[in-house]
């Protein structure tokens, strides 16, 4: 679904990826775990299509497809969506508002019927109910005034309702208390499906005994420096990054 | 310094009119000698100009230049022109001028038994002589004010809202002034006076239209007293022609715990000047100034706000956002005085700007001028573009960029049109934003 080959990104001149490979299949979830600055946020922007990144080598296929020539709403449009690590507040946007036109812009792209006002309301009720996420965040601005939780628990919601084929989480789970972690990890479960791919970045392995990955990363200067499954994570955890990272590769898998 | 007074063209003219009305010997005998005095006061006057410190952004030498006559008495509009104007069934009273002129055949005027009156000046000073004579022009400063006294030398008609106390009136009364096509460029001075008495609640929304006038002056003065405990929510809608000039005066009066909320919605006109002048006069008082600008075209749209807090915890909070499209430009002056009797005075000020081209220009003044100790005033001003981050953010959601843009456009009138509390003005309001608003028809769907 997804294929990333040699990707190299500068950011103001700066050097962030450096040839980063990696490979998603329908169904999967892979995490990537690694240091402050290896990269990891910049990869997510890319993917999504923010402005700002030079790619200067690489290509990134999505179903096939030249991922990077797309328009952002382009890409949200054919599944992919980017649970963003700081959502940003639309004070005045209605959420109401602002989600009735992503569903229908993404539906009408899919060759969906437009959903009306009322329908699309009934939609989102039923979804956040389903999240156990407070229906209140549907009456405010997008995200205005929401603490970081409600920020990050309004993400997952949106992607519930969006139902993407590609979902890339962005530190969903820095700064959450239990509870929202729950609600993040439930939603993702609940959306996994052999149609599906998730690509799960995060800081910790805390977050990954409720989303259990099928394959982990390690990102390091802007590389994977390393692969494995779940067990690589607490792996991670017990050691550090610097275990990882430091050490050359096939040395590491040979002691 | 005083600085030579040339009598300009558009000046000598207003002489002449005045000297045409007999020096203004018209209506009831107590109010010539004021009328006399503001005309002489505002022939000393003078136009302002870009010299004085208040008019520093906008160069009045178009109004001061152009030759405008009151228009002749003739209208031939029904109701039916003005229906896209009209809250039908949610107006406690409509008042409709026509060139400045009362129109009873489309008015539909108020005198309610429990005392609530809304008239034409003309009338009210027949059935209420005394609070007109009262009030009017007594708490205009048209000793300071060029505009403000060329209104009053020619005070002829206006609306008359009285609420008095302790009366409540749900629906608002709504004045509407209509420019139609004149022969020659007409001016016309619109002179409000609202009344509302002890804990008396009301809403008031002046509507400023054209129906087929293009190069006129409308230079409106109101004057609002809230008495004790009294709460108004007062709107001025200016949608006049983008070639009209239009000068409006809010001055407001505040008694002890009164709350007025003075909202303005600025659409139209070329060369347009928003005073709003409210002074917090009794204990404990609270005023509301939120508005929104949005000119584009070469319009020019300068907001001049100026609180003044006269009297101990008096609460005042300004929110005035523009949106400025083509080459139109923009200033928003937001005085506060504290007086130094106005102790526990809570100021707060914000003006938001947005340029959407590069042609599109913004002054933004925050002026404070604080004579007591224990005060709390905030201030801020902000110019720039819409969020990159919250474009991109819609975008990543699948939003097509225009589309994401007119709705952060959108959201950035909303958080002033959120404050306007009368539902059936704020969806008024909020139709004519979406209407004006690049792709606002996005918009529409949403709603």
């Amino acid at each position: 679904m997804l294929e990333i080959k040699n990707l190299h990104v500068n950011v103001e001149g700066k050097k962030i990826l450096k040839g980063l490979n990696l490979t998603v299949n329908a169904g999967e979830v892979h995490s990537i775990m690694g240091p402050n600055g290896s990269g990891k946020s910049t990869l997510a922007s890319v993917l999504a299509g923010r402005g700002g990144y030079e790619i200067t080598d690489g290509e990134v296929l999505y179903k096939g497809r030249d991922l990077l020539e797309l328009e952002p709403e382009e890409r949200a449009c054919e599944g992919v969506f980017l649970a963003f690590q700081y959502p940003v507040e639309i004070p005045g946007v209605g959420s109401i508002q602002f989600l009735t036109a992503a569903l229908n812009a993404v539906r009408q792209h899919r060759g969906l019927e437009e959903l009306d006002a009322l329908d699309a309301l009934r939609l989102f009720k039923e979804k956040v109910k389903a999240l156990h996420v407070s229906d209140e965040l549907l009456g405010r601005s997008v995200n205005e005034g929401f603490s970081g939780g409600e920020k990050k628990k309004n993400e997952i919601f949106q992607m519930a309702v969006l139902e993407p084929t590609l979902a890339i989480l962005d530190e969903t789970d820095s700064g959450l208390d239990i509870d929202a972690l729950r609600v993040v990890a439930e939603g993702v479960n609940a959306l996994r499906s052999p149609e599906r791919g998730f690509l799960v970045i995060t800081h910790y392995q805390r977050l990954l005994n409720y989303i259990v990955p099928d394959f982990v990363h390690v990102l390091v200067d802007g590389r994977i420096v390393r692969s494995g499954d779940k067990k690589l994570a607490l792996h991670l955890e017990e050691y550090g990054y610097a275990w990882a990272g430091d050490r050359d590769p096939a040395e590491a898998a040979a002691s | 310094m005083v600085p030579k007074v040339e009598k300009s063209k558009a000046l000598e003219l207003y002489l002449e009119q005045f000297k045409r009305l007999e020096n203004g010997a018209g209506g009831p005998e107590w109010l010539r000698p004021v009328r006399q005095a503001a005309m002489a006061r505002s022939s000393e006057l003078g136009f302002p100009t870009v010299r004085d410190e208040d008019w520093k952004f906008t160069n009045l030498t178009p109004l001061s230049k152009k030759a405008f006559a009151p228009a002749a008495a003739e209208t031939k509009l029904s109701l039916d022109d003005l229906a896209g104007f009209v809250f039908r069934g949610q107006e406690s009273a409509r008042l409709v001028f026509v060139n400045g002129r009362y129109e009873p055949e489309l008015s539909d005027s108020c005198a309610q038994p429990g005392g609530v009156l809304a008239c034409s000046l003309r009338q009210s000073l027949e059935l209420q002589p005394e609070l007109v004579k009262l009030h009017l022009a007594k708490y205009l400063d048209y000793e300071h004010d060029f505009f403000g006294a060329l209104n009053t030398a020619f005070v002829e008609d206006g609306g008359f809202v009285y609420v008095p106390d302790r009366v409540v009136v749900e629906r608002p009364i709504h004045l509407i002034y209509v420019s139609t096509e004149t022969p020659s460029p007409a001016v016309t001075h619109p002179r409000n006076l609202i009344i509302v008495g002890e804990a008396g609640e009301g809403a008031v929304v002046e509507e400023y239209v054209s129906q087929g006038g293009e190069e006129y002056f409308t230079n409106a003065v109101t004057e609002i007293v809230a008495g004790p405990s009294a709460v108004l929510e007062h709107y001025r809608v200016q949608r006049e022609s983008r070639r009209a000039f239009n000068v409006g005066t809010v001055r407001v009066q505040q008694s002890r715990s009164s709350n007025v909320s003075c909202h303005g919605v600025h659409l139209g006109g070329g060369l347009v000047r928003n005073n709003v002048h409210p002074v917090l006069a009794g204990e404990g008082a609270e005023c509301l100034i939120n508005g929104v600008f949005l000119p584009a075209g070469k319009q020019h749209i300068d907001n001049f706000m100026r609180v003044e807090h006269a009297s101990p915890h008096c609460d005042s909070r300004q929110f005035y956002n523009g949106i400025l499209n083509d080459s139109a430009s923009g200033v928003f002056s937001g005085r506060i005085i504290v007086h130094k009797e106005a102790q526990k005075t809570d100021a707060k000020q914000t003006n938001r700007n947005l340029l959407l081209t590069d042609e599109a220009q913004m002054d933004s003044k925050p002026q404070l001028e604080i004579y007591a100790d224990d005060v709390k005033c905030t201030h801020g001003a902000t110019i720039g573009q819409l969020d990159d981050d919250a474009i991109f953010y819609l975008r990543a959601r699948g939003v097509p960029e225009d589309t994401a843009r007119t709705l952060l456009l959108f959201g950035f009138a909303a958080e002033n049109l959120e404050r306007m509390r009368q539902a059936p003005i704020r969806d008024y309001v909020e139709s004519l934003v979406t209407e004006w608003l690049p792709h606002g028809e996005v918009l529409k769907k949403l709603r």
